[in-house]
């Protein structure tokens, strides 16, 4: 693995997402309204919410995929207009193109880039290895569980190196020990890479283990942003500080 | 092992069932049997066989044969390509859905085979008329297909690829083409047969060879037997190409998910194939034990 260090991690740091005044949705549903907020290049910012309280908007107006219905949108400053491959999306269901192998899929972002045909054989596979799925390079999606898809997801999403990478409920959908184990993998594939992530979440302990920050949305509203104290340790779950914080987010939930 | 037996028995049923059948035609017409229905016209199959084993041995045999299989292949292709890119255009753009749509859907309900006036009146031989008429009868189920089927794609896949930097090209092929291919292969399987259909009448009417003008021609000069030779052989053309293109589509749709490869409860989608047999009309019988035979296989996998 000594040639796959330069293989796997991008050359660029982080980038700064801001939103300034901004009103989110689609036109006629308003969903977030009056959010400020900025996303520090190279931090993970949690986002935590009820269902339905415009987390994957939020998200999806990040991505370009959603312009704004009013305020403004920046990366590094300048204006954000339209999805751009340094700010890769992972989806909560499959996003993974069926057709293609787990290979296959990996490489998709780097023929965008337009890599040569033997650079993304090899990135793609050095990154499946990362993720652990080297032996299911050849398989479609449908062949591998859940679990190993939403991993191909994340494999494919860093694989190009992007500067951002918005990840939309990535673990919902998996079970409590898979899940716990997806949090170690991407703490672990992220680092090194500087990328910025923004992390959307309904589980409260996954945005406080994962986060630098948790953001709290609710009523149509960014309610709060929080440091979170000592992110991505296991043992930090009983430090006072930690436990005043989840049951700080819990109340604003109202849950 | 399990499976050698009962395939056997089967193919012993499926020659029995067939046997049996023209051991009754043969019965019926030798006898000369007239109860309301009339078989003392009727050529046995004897009549057929010998008739069948003349024209095989003729020179006019084979240039109907190429003739017919020219203009129904020329005027499938045309409509494939046709179909699936107009089919993709109305899916995506609303500028060319209010533009083509409703010229589509005035022209569609149009039976191909109507159109034989306005394509004598449009193309200076019946050549292209009939290749015109075969096109018309395939063009409509290949758009109404695709059309359906680039809708009904999963957006994800596509904000995915966007959020990849992919831009409408990308899209199209890495997105749009391959998701819609199942459905693209509905349409094709039912435009092959329809093709079939339009291209017999249109000869009929007004072409000069082609299996469809020899059979009209027979029929003309009461040879019965030389009728059914002509019916045979398109039988056996329609069978045939409907067969390639479903094999062409099974091959290309690898991907789609069988019962055998979900590990969850998702349910399994049917085969692409499931309308074809309705489509191709004379032989749907080989086409349905296919899946049911490779489920249980797949299983043990």
């Amino acid at each position: 693995m000594t040639s796959s260090s330069d293989v796997l991690s991008p050359s660029r740091a982080g980038t700064r997402l801001t939103l300034y005044d901004a009103a989110l949705g689609r036109p006629g549903a308003l969903v977030l309204d009056q959010v400020d907020l900025d996303v520090a290049p190279g931090e993970i910012l949690t986002v935590v919410g009820s269902s339905g309280c415009g987390k994957s908007t939020l998200l999806r107006t990040l991505a370009g995929l959603l312009p704004l219905l009013s305020g403004e949108i920046t990366q590094d400053g300048r204006p954000l207009t339209g999805p751009s491959a340094e700010r890769a999306l992972v989806f909560q269901e499959d996003a993974l193109l069926p057709w293609r192998t787990l290979r296959g899929n990996v490489e998709l972002p780097l023929a965008i880039k337009a890599l040569p045909r033997a650079e993304r054989r090899t990135r793609a596979e050095a990154w499946l290895g990362r993720v652990g799925l080297a032996e299911h390079a050849r398989c479609r999606p449908h062949h591998v569980s859940g679990g190993q898809r939403q991993r191909a997801q994340l494999a494919r999403a860093l694989a190009a190196g992007p500067r951002a990478v918005l990840m939309d409920e990535p673990f919902g959908a998996l079970d409590a020990q898979t899940r716990a184990g997806m949090q170690d993998l991407l703490v672990e594939v992220l680092r090194g890479t500087g990328a910025t992530v923004v992390f959307v979440t309904h589980d409260v302990d996954e945005a406080l283990f994962l986060g630098d920050r948790v953001a709290l949305l609710g009523a149509g509203r960014l309610i709060a942003v929080r440091d979170v104290p000592r992110p991505r340790e296991r043992a930090a779950h009983d430090d006072p500080a930690h436990v005043a914080l989840r049951r700080e987010v819990l109340t604003s939930l109202g849950s | 092992m399990i499976r050698t037996a009962p395939r056997a028995a089967q193919y012993a049923l499926r020659v029995t069932a067939l046997t049996a059948a023209l051991g009754l035609w043969q019965l019926l017409t030798s006898l000369d049997i007239d109860l309301w229905l009339r078989f003392s016209q009727f050529p046995t199959v004897a009549d057929v066989a010998g008739a069948f084993a003349g024209r095989l041995s003729g020179p006019d045999y084979w240039t109907d044969l190429t003739d017919s299989l020219t203009r129904v292949l020329t005027g499938f292709l045309v409509a494939a390509v046709l179909g699936v890119a107009v089919g993709v255009l109305v899916a995506r753009s609303r500028l060319a859905e209010d533009l083509l749509g409703p010229l589509l859907e005035v022209v569609r309900p149009i039976p191909a085979i109507a159109l034989v006036p306005v394509a004598i009146l449009l193309f200076p031989s019946d050549e292209e008329g009939i290749v015109f008429i075969t096109f018309t009868a395939a063009f409509f189920p290949v758009l109404v297909s695709t059309r359906h089927a680039v809708r009904a794609l999963t957006p994800v896949w596509e904000e995915a690829v966007r959020t990849m930097g992919g831009g409408r090209w990308r899209i199209l092929g890495s997105v749009v083409l391959p998701g819609a291919l199942p459905g693209i292969f509905g349409g094709l399987s039912i435009g092959i047969g329809v093709s079939w259909i339009c291209v017999i009448s249109a000869e009929m009417i007004s072409g000069q060879y082609g299996v469809g003008y020899r059979t009209w021609q027979d029929y003309t000069v009461v040879d019965y037997p030389g009728v059914f030779v002509g019916m045979v052989t398109i039988g056996v053309l329609g069978r045939l190409t409907s067969a390639a293109v479903e094999l062409l589509g099974r091959r290309l749709t690898r991907w789609l998910p069988r019962t055998s490869c979900v590990p969850g409860a998702r349910v399994p989608r049917r085969t692409h194939q499931a309308p074809a047999p309705a489509a191709a009309g004379p032989t749907p019988a080989p086409a349905g034990p296919g899946p049911k035979e490779d489920l249980p296989h797949d299983q043990l996998v």
